[in-house]
């Protein structure tokens, strides 16, 4: 079952996707779909246009760093319609990931783009002005990549809360 | 543990000084001192009473009619000069004397209107003010003074030398200058020239030069943007300005300060009467030539910082500072004399002195100047020009010409004054309503033809829900 | 000989009176015409996505007051709901209605601030925003009667809210509705059809319905270019679908359409808070919830109506007492995505009121 009340499910979405477009999705459940990334302007083109699902506004754009891969995660609504639909691209090169940029199909995403940029080092190719933006053009490394701190074969995260042991209940 | 500082900080101590004025009724500081203050001003009020009941029954003469007319003591005194020495010696002294007076008033002025103007503001701004360095704050403008004067002056790599240090000293002479031709009483003028509304008008636009001079000179891209925007506008509205000052002229047959306001005084009419719009232009014009809201764009803060003034610290831009409130006041003290019957008050000047008189009016125009900067936001630059350019400018022409029309009817016309002098303030007022509705119509400005208030809707939807409401609203 | 000009680089920022924050603008100039826009973000960077990481669930909870400072009860309000998405909490009845009510609280003061700062920006030198702030203050007093804290609330939890409001909140609550009608009305009056405010304000910054949904606008921005938009009516949280309130949708999109739109919202919020108010059960203020929250491994993504427009939080969860990845959709920095379009052939006052339209914290551009 999706999660968010007005999240469309991901089998359905896939189903039309891979009729429009054979071969484009390879993967899907419940919460969302995912397509083959260097096709992923198709896609997004294709939902933002159709007039049954209707993605007309791209909600966030974003990504998630899964150690061997990447996945590139756009949330996408439709405003006339109120429901939302899960994209995801999954970028297997973890050294030097790229994928097209969706600006030609949503200008919303020019400063996302260059956000996930910034942090994780995947390309966009197709954006007009691809640059660092929190972190200065000199800036060695990709701060939310889980390798970047290099903490002697341990990654970001917490495996264990130090007080969890001290109960269940909080008072 | 309780951090330290080397001086100590009481930011919630109250202060030693009365801060309100319901604390100084309450407990005054000095014993006695109440009471003195109001002994003092009775014997003040009833001393000018006397004199005015002096006065008023004719006993002294033209000649010396009222002491407190400090003109008249002047002359006595040059003429006392000149039977016993050199001319050279009277010239000196009454030199002296001028400088000295202009140098005192202005100081005083300077010293006093920073307070007010704090404190003023802050009214409008739902707040208190400067309470803190003296009673009432008043020590506020000596305590800024004395920062200024000791913070480091930086001077910017790549500024011109003598040109970024010339235009604060620059700035400053126009307004020493202007304040030369106001007439403070019947007699009471430092520097009575024939040609009063010509020097007004030559001496005010110095300050342009001035301000042009330091944004070029601060090697500063927002110093630049602002003279530039500054020179434009001083410019644009000294057109407005000298030619709703030419109206005043033509009716009062004079360029002399002090005859003009002796026109208003002899025919209780006032130029504010009879020419409304002369009024406002000459108004907005000197806002425009003194950079106050909503004429700042030249110092706008919020977008180019400070203008003009960027790259000034210390003295310098207190300089500037200082010279832009004593500028608010001087022009205070234009509109006054020119519109607003000066020292004259329909009567009142036989009992209250002149000066007082043309004091309070001054504070009244500073009121309500300061009142157009707390809450009016600004105008654009080119929204000012074309308000000068294709309104103001052709609105004075026209009604330059009705006025002249007027004035020569009056010097012809055989009628006691006040009958063609009250047709005048009607037809000039129902004239100005008429051209600025009309004008204002035709430069394409329709106020309320469209809905200002949001449409409210009650259901969700996308571009085909805006389309709907597009086509529905 | 002849002439010709050259653009020049003016910049505009960080420190400045009117970018609210430490915001950079380089912009490139042909006189007082604006050719060019560059952003430069990235001066109050603080690595909080890196850092949620490291902390609980609940220990994140204040990161996300510190994004939008000015309205740190719907940053908290959207991450809760995020993780109790993910996690399956369930929240009492008092506690959503208690969400609302400090959520909407908390519209009024950032549109008070957001209103204030924009006539401020057109030039007039504070005094709307200070009438303004009163209202601003006894919310703020509000707050810290409740939680303690004015601006980095930190109030709402995963499973409800953190305090019960004390008995002397109502009587407060109820004299700043009974007032705050009427002081909106004088506000909008003042400056609604002042014609300066006017002339610097319509026409700025105007953005096309097309424009705004493409462009991934949300807000009352969006709901100022036309488009009826409100996740609180669209995708409602909490007990918003038992509220009953409009949604101002403005006309051409330009800065007087986003500032009427503001002050309307107010009204509504006002609306709402009474509802609220008379509808509130009594009960638990939060379900206990473990020290460390571990949801299943997952991911949601939950968003609120913020003040300034959508504000989205991704958790994606492996099952430990972290997230694994924690993003905030940060509505000021994605609202800015339209800024160039918007200012490029603009003189330079008129891109200065159209950013102040947009109402940007930098807090939450660069987290």
């Amino acid at each position: 079952m999706p999660r968010a009340s007005r999240q469309l499910e991901g089998t359905r979405v896939a189903e039309r996707l891979e009729a429009a477009f054979p071969g484009v999705v390879t993967r899907s459940n419940d919460e969302w779909v995912e397509v083959v990334p260097a096709r992923v302007i198709e896609a997004l083109q294709w939902l933002r246009d159709d007039d049954e699902l209707d993605a007309a506004q791209l909600s966030s754009l974003t990504a998630v760093d899964r150690h061997n891969h990447f996945e590139v995660v756009y949330h996408l609504q439709s405003l006339d319609r109120n429901h939302q639909i899960v994209v995801k691209a999954l970028l297997t090169d973890h050294d030097t990931p790229a994928l097209p940029s969706s600006y030609p199909v949503y200008r919303g995403a020019l400063l996302q783009e260059d956000e996930v940029y910034d942090l994780f080092g995947i390309r966009f190719d197709g954006h007009p002005n691809l640059r660092r933006l929190f972190l200065w053009d000199g800036y060695l490394g990709h701060p939310l990549r889980k390798d970047f701190l290099q903490l002697e074969g341990r990654f970001p995260g917490l495996p264990q809360f130090p007080f969890e042991e001290k109960g269940v209940q909080v008072r | 543990m309780r951090l330290r500082l080397p001086f100590d900080t009481q930011i919630d101590a109250p202060s030693r000084f009365p801060t309100g004025i319901r604390q100084v009724i309450a407990r005054p500081p000095i014993p006695g001192l109440k009471l003195a203050f109001i002994v003092l001003n009775v014997i003040g009020l009833g001393l000018n009473v006397a004199i005015g009941f002096v006065v008023a029954s004719g006993a002294l003469d033209d000649e010396w009619y009222d002491f407190r007319d400090l003109g008249l003591a002047v002359g006595q005194l040059r003429e006392g000069l000149d039977d016993r020495f050199d001319p050279a010696v009277s010239y000196v002294v009454t030199m002296l004397i001028g400088g000295v007076g202009i140098l005192s008033l202005i100081g005083v002025i300077l010293i006093l209107l920073p307070w007010v103007e704090r404190r003023l503001l802050a009214r409008f701004q739902v707040r208190r003010g400067p309470n803190r360095v003296g009673p009432f704050g008043l020590l506020q403008p000596l305590a800024d003074a004395f920062k200024l004067m000791q913070k480091e002056t930086v001077v910017p790599r790549g500024a011109d030398r003598f040109i970024y240090f010339l235009p604060p000293v620059l700035v400053f002479i126009p307004l020493m200058l202007v304040w030369g031709v106001v007439p403070w009483a019947p007699n009471m003028t430092y520097v009575d020239t024939n040609v009063g509304v010509l020097y007004l008008i030559a001496v005010g636009s110095l300050s342009t030069l001035a301000i042009f001079l330091a944004g070029w000179s601060s090697n500063n891209h927002y110093a630049l943007l602002g003279a530039m925007r500054t020179v434009a506008m001083m410019i644009s509205y000294e057109i407005p300005l000298s030619i709703s000052l030419l109206a005043v002229v033509l009716l009062a047959r004079s360029m002399q300060l002090s005859e003009i306001v002796a026109w208003q005084a002899d025919h209780h009419a006032w130029f504010a009467f009879l020419m409304p719009f002369g009024l406002f232009t000459f108004f907005f014009s000197s806002t425009a030539e003194l950079n106050r809201t909503p004429n700042d764009i030249a110092e706008a803060e919020s977008e180019i910082v400070a203008g003009f003034h960027t790259e000034y610290s210390g003295m310098k831009a207190g300089l500037y500072l200082a010279v832009e409130l004593g500028h608010a006041v001087a022009t205070g003290a234009f509109v006054s004399t020119l519109f607003l019957g000066g020292w004259s008050m329909f009567g009142l000047e036989q009992w209250v002195p002149p000066y007082v008189i043309l004091g309070v009016k001054i504070g009244l125009i500073y009121f309500v100047l300061v009142w157009l900067r707390s809450t009016l936001p600004r105008f654009r630059l080119d929204q000012l020009m074309a308000f000068a350019w294709k309104f103001l400018i052709p609105l004075s022409i026209i009604y330059v010409l009705v006025v002249a029309v007027e004035a020569s009817i009056f010097a012809r016309w055989d009628v006691p004054g006040l009958i063609p002098l009250a047709a005048y303030a009607v037809f000039n007022t129902a004239l100005a309503w008429v051209l600025v509705r009309r004008w204002s119509g035709l430069m394409g400005y329709h106020p309320g033809s469209e809905p200002l208030r949001p449409v409210m809707a009650t259901g969700v939807g996308g571009l085909r829900a805006a389309r709907q409401l597009r086509g529905e609203a | 000989m002849t002439t010709a000009t050259d653009p020049y680089v003016l910049n505009i920022g960080p420190q400045h009176p009117s970018t609210h924050g430490v915001f950079r603008l380089r912009v490139v100039m042909d006189g007082e015409r604006i050719q060019d826009v560059e952003m430069i973000v990235g001066y109050l960077h603080r690595s909080m996505e890196k850092l949620a990481e490291e902390r609980t669930f609940t220990q994140n909870i204040p990161f996300t007051d510190r994004a939008d400072y000015l309205a740190g009860m719907s940053n908290n309000l959207g991450y809760v709901l995020a993780c109790e998405l993910l996690s399956g909490v369930e929240v009492p009845e008092r506690a959503q209605y208690l969400r609302v009510i400090f959520a909407e609280l908390q519209r009024i003061a950032s549109h008070a601030m957001a209103n204030g700062q924009l006539v401020s920006d057109a030039g007039a030198w504070q005094t709307p925003l200070l009438y303004m702030w009163r209202e601003r203050e006894k919310i703020l007093d509000l707050f810290e009667m409740t939680c303690g804290a004015r601006l980095t609330t930190n109030y709402m939890r995963i499973g409800g809210v953190a305090f019960d409001p004390p008995p002397e909140f109502y009587p407060a609550v109820n004299q700043l509705l009974e007032e705050l009608p009427d002081r909106i009305e004088e506000y909008y009056r003042l400056l609604i059809d002042n014609e300066i405010f006017l002339a610097r304000t319509t026409g700025v910054g105007a953005i096309t319905a097309e424009d705004a949904i493409n462009g991934s606008l949300t807000g009352p921005m969006l709901r100022a270019s036309g488009v009826p938009w409100d996740l609180r009516k669209a995708e409602p949280y909490c007990v918003y679908d038992r509220m009953e309130f409009d949604i101002p949708v403005g006309r051409h999109g330009d800065a007087h359409d986003r500032f009427t739109v503001r002050m309307e919202e107010v009204k509504q919020s006002v609306r709402i808070i009474r509802q609220a108010l008379d509808e509130m059960p009594s009960g638990a203020h939060k379900t206990e919830i473990p020290l460390a929250l571990r949801p299943e491994p997952g991911e949601a993504y939950a968003r609120v109506e913020g003040p300034r427009g959508e504000l989205g939080f991704y958790v994606v969860s492996d099952g430990g007492p972290a997230p694994y990845r924690f993003h905030v959709r940060a509505p000021s920095l994605i609202n800015l995505s339209l800024l160039r379009e918007m200012a490029i052939g603009a003189s330079l006052p008129d891109a200065v009121v159209a950013l102040g339209s947009i109402d940007i914290v930098v807090g939450e551009i660069d987290r």
